[in-house]
């Protein structure tokens, strides 16, 4: 439903703005048009689609356009030409009233100022676009509750926003967005003005409401760590255009300009590469009804000193080391019983490398990735560890 | 003679007659705009006249109590005090009819000029147009000497009660438009995003938003009008508007200094408490 398709928005500011974009597509620079026609180019040509309950993050430093770009998909600034799809709904050929149809119970959006109304209380502000939709007053109030109990705000319902402390006030910005339950949340440099601290506290707090309510979010933010963090995929913006759109670890293993790779050139990769990220595929794994000698002919092959064994459904079983294995061949025995280690160090995909640097020092055997499933995914070895922190030069190629 | 009128050619135009014109212009338009000037005065002396004789038929001390009661709730307990006494002063001194035809006066014309004076100053902010004409025409009415505004109010609407809250209503209704322009001139751009965001109408935002958030500017806006309108009612008592102007006018012309003083006085007082109390309630807005 919710899927958002941005097709070539370009918003150029000024009071020429035709002659501009025909500039534009010409190929002429912004600086130029600026020079020739006093007119800015805000945003050029972005062209996106964001899936179902994707956090999509806009990053980019001032002047790149991200807040504009923002701001044309819920027409809060009218795009000088391309279209912007919701779903079915054609954004940006609606009527006035149609698009406060859609403003009211489509989207809602985080300011970074938070924007809260200083004259009613944190209740009466969380449920404002209850209000707008025209809700009664009882309806109303249980629902701004509610939202305020998702941000843990329940008790501040009766206080102005201006006795709250910064984060407080964004949590009711964003309370204010939940109430009306919308299928898209824009959100502004929501973190922004806040603390570094209370920052970090918010982005864990999003993406656990993320994990539980499943919206699609679009974020704009000028801090790459909070972009990378955030994102399911990220877009990096620069003088109005986007550079490259890819998942946060792409970005940082391929960026495909060198805009983006001098960007992420002091990105602290271990807090970023997840063990998904660096995991090798196993070359081979142990099934349960191999014996020893068909263990130690696989590990041969393989070139590999262990092994892992998992199930027909690659459920994680246990680990056999080639040494062992050599002599259960040796002593003859029938199955590997005796020689499987069940107790192994195992990690979850989405672990950052900061957090398996720990695990790998006291593991004495590869450590395997398992999902929620118990599925074995693969293995982390030290050499791969090592060799995700180093990046690979980005290629410049121009296609 | 001749070497003066050289030395300056000036001479050699002849006057232009700008006083003729405007007395023309004024004559004329009293023909065409008579019957609306007539429905204008009956109403207006109608309500004026009902409201005073409302007033003057509440026992004095009830009245003191109430304007006092009302001042407790919307300024403070020391301004409660001063109404009281300054009211009890204006009713030992005799002057009391006076000021209740003079609060009359001025709660009548402040209720017009707000009626003028909102929806104007709203429509400045909504279309640059209005803001552009109104404008000039509010410096104009705010710089011409106040005195000039009685005479053409005379052509209109003849002498008397009429007359005056007219010239009020044109010398007190700057601020409002001014202030209330302002003040959502002033709401700071994201709430108005923010609104918008959430789908408002214009008229959503107008009431939930911008209005609310002008009101301390706003009201400062109604509290000059009240005070520029105690300030005519005193003037227009020179064409004939009664109550305490009168009274000043009177010592004026007998060069009663005790009379004028006492007239003086009390028009004060009334300014102190009608100022205290939209002051305070201005105050308590933000």
């Amino acid at each position: 439903m919710a899927t958002i398709k941005v097709e070539n928005i370009t918003k150029i500011f000024g009071n020429r703005p035709k002659e501009a974009l025909e500039m534009l597509k010409e190929g002429i620079s912004k600086d130029e048009i600026l020079e020739k026609t006093r007119n800015t180019v805000g945003v050029n040509n972005a062209s996106f689609e964001i899936a179902e309950g994707e956090t999509f993050v806009i990053m980019g430093l001032s002047g790149s356009g991200k807040s504009t770009l923002i701001r044309c998909m819920n027409r809060l600034i009218e795009p000088t030409s391309g279209e912007v799809w919701v779903g079915e709904d054609n954004i940006t050929k609606m009527k006035p009233e149609e698009l406060r149809n859609f403003r009211r119970h489509k989207q809602a959006m985080v300011f970074q100022k938070f924007a809260l109304f200083p004259h009613k209380t944190v209740a009466e502000n969380v449920s404002f676009g209850l209000e707008i939709q025209g809700l009664g007053e009882e309806e109303r109030m249980e629902k701004a509750l509610e939202a305020l109990d998702l941000v843990g705000l329940k008790g501040y319902a009766n206080q102005k926003p201006g006795q709250l402390s910064g984060g407080m006030q964004q949590r009711v910005g964003l309370a204010r967005c939940l109430a009306v339950d919308p299928e898209i949340l824009f959100m502004d440099e929501a973190f922004s003005a806040l603390d570094p601290l209370i920052r970090k506290d918010m982005q864990d707090e999003l993406l656990a409401l993320q994990s539980k309510m499943n919206k699609t979010i679009v974020f704009i933010t000028h801090d790459l760590d909070e972009a990378l963090k955030l994102g399911d995929r990220v877009a990096i913006m620069k003088d109005g255009i986007i550079e490259q759109i890819d998942a946060p670890e792409d970005i940082l293993r391929n960026p495909k300009t060198e805009y983006v790779a001098r960007f992420v050139e002091d990105v602290d990769l271990s807090k970023v590469l997840t063990a998904e990220g660096v995991m090798v595929k196993a070359k081979a794994v142990a099934r349960p009804k191999d014996g020893p000698r068909m263990v130690l002919r696989k590990m041969r092959e393989a070139g590999i000193s262990g092994i892992f064994m998992v199930s027909r459904d690659d459920e994680l079983i246990g680990y056999i080391n080639a040494d062992n294995a050599k002599k259960a061949v040796e002593a003859d025995q029938k199955d590997v019983e005796n020689i499987l280690e069940r107790d192994l160090v195992t990690t979850s995909p989405d672990k950052t490398l900061n957090e398996l640097f720990e695990l790998m020092a006291t593991a004495s055997i590869p450590v395997a990735v398992v999902d929620e499933n118990n599925k074995f995914k693969g293995l982390i070895i030290r050499g791969s560890l090592l060799s995700g922190l180093v990046k690979e030069e980005y290629s410049h190629d121009d296609e | 003679m001749m070497t003066s009128s050289i030395l300056n050619p000036l001479d050699f135009i002849p006057q232009i007659p700008i006083g003729n014109w405007v007395d023309g212009f004024i004559q004329s338009l009293r023909g065409l705009i008579g019957p609306i000037t007539r429905i204008i005065s009956a109403f207006l002396s109608g309500m004026m006249g009902l409201m005073s004789d409302v007033l003057i038929l509440i026992p004095p001390f009830l009245l003191i109590l109430i304007i006092s009661a009302i001042a407790w709730k919307l300024a403070s307990q020391r301004v409660a005090a001063f109404s009281f006494l300054g009211l009890s002063l204006i009713y030992n001194i005799g002057l009391w009819e006076e000021s209740i035809i003079t609060i009359t006066m001025i709660l009548v014309a402040v209720f017009i000029s707000l009626l003028i004076g909102l929806p104007t100053g709203i429509l400045s902010t909504r279309y640059e147009l209005v803001h552009k004409i109104v404008w000039p025409i509010l410096d104009f009415m705010q710089t011409m000497p106040a005195f000039v505004y009685l005479i053409p109010a005379i052509f209109f609407f003849r002498l008397g009660v009429v007359s005056a809250m007219i010239a009020t209503v044109v010398f007190s209704v700057p601020p409002v438009i001014r202030l209330t322009g302002l003040g959502i001139r002033l709401v700071p751009e994201d709430m108005i995003e923010a609104a918008t965001a959430f789908g408002t109408t214009d008229w959503q935002k107008l009431t939930k938003v911008q209005l609310p958030l002008a009101m301390p500017t706003i009201m400062a806006g109604v509290n000059q009008c009240i005070m520029l309108a105690l300030s005519m009612v005193v003037i227009a008592a020179m064409i004939g508007a009664g109550g305490l102007g009168a009274v000043v006018l009177r010592g004026i012309q007998r060069v009663d200094l005790g009379l004028g003083f006492e007239g003086g006085v009390s028009v004060v007082i009334l300014a102190i408490i009608l100022d205290r109390i939209t002051q305070r309630s201005k105050d308590a807005n933000e």
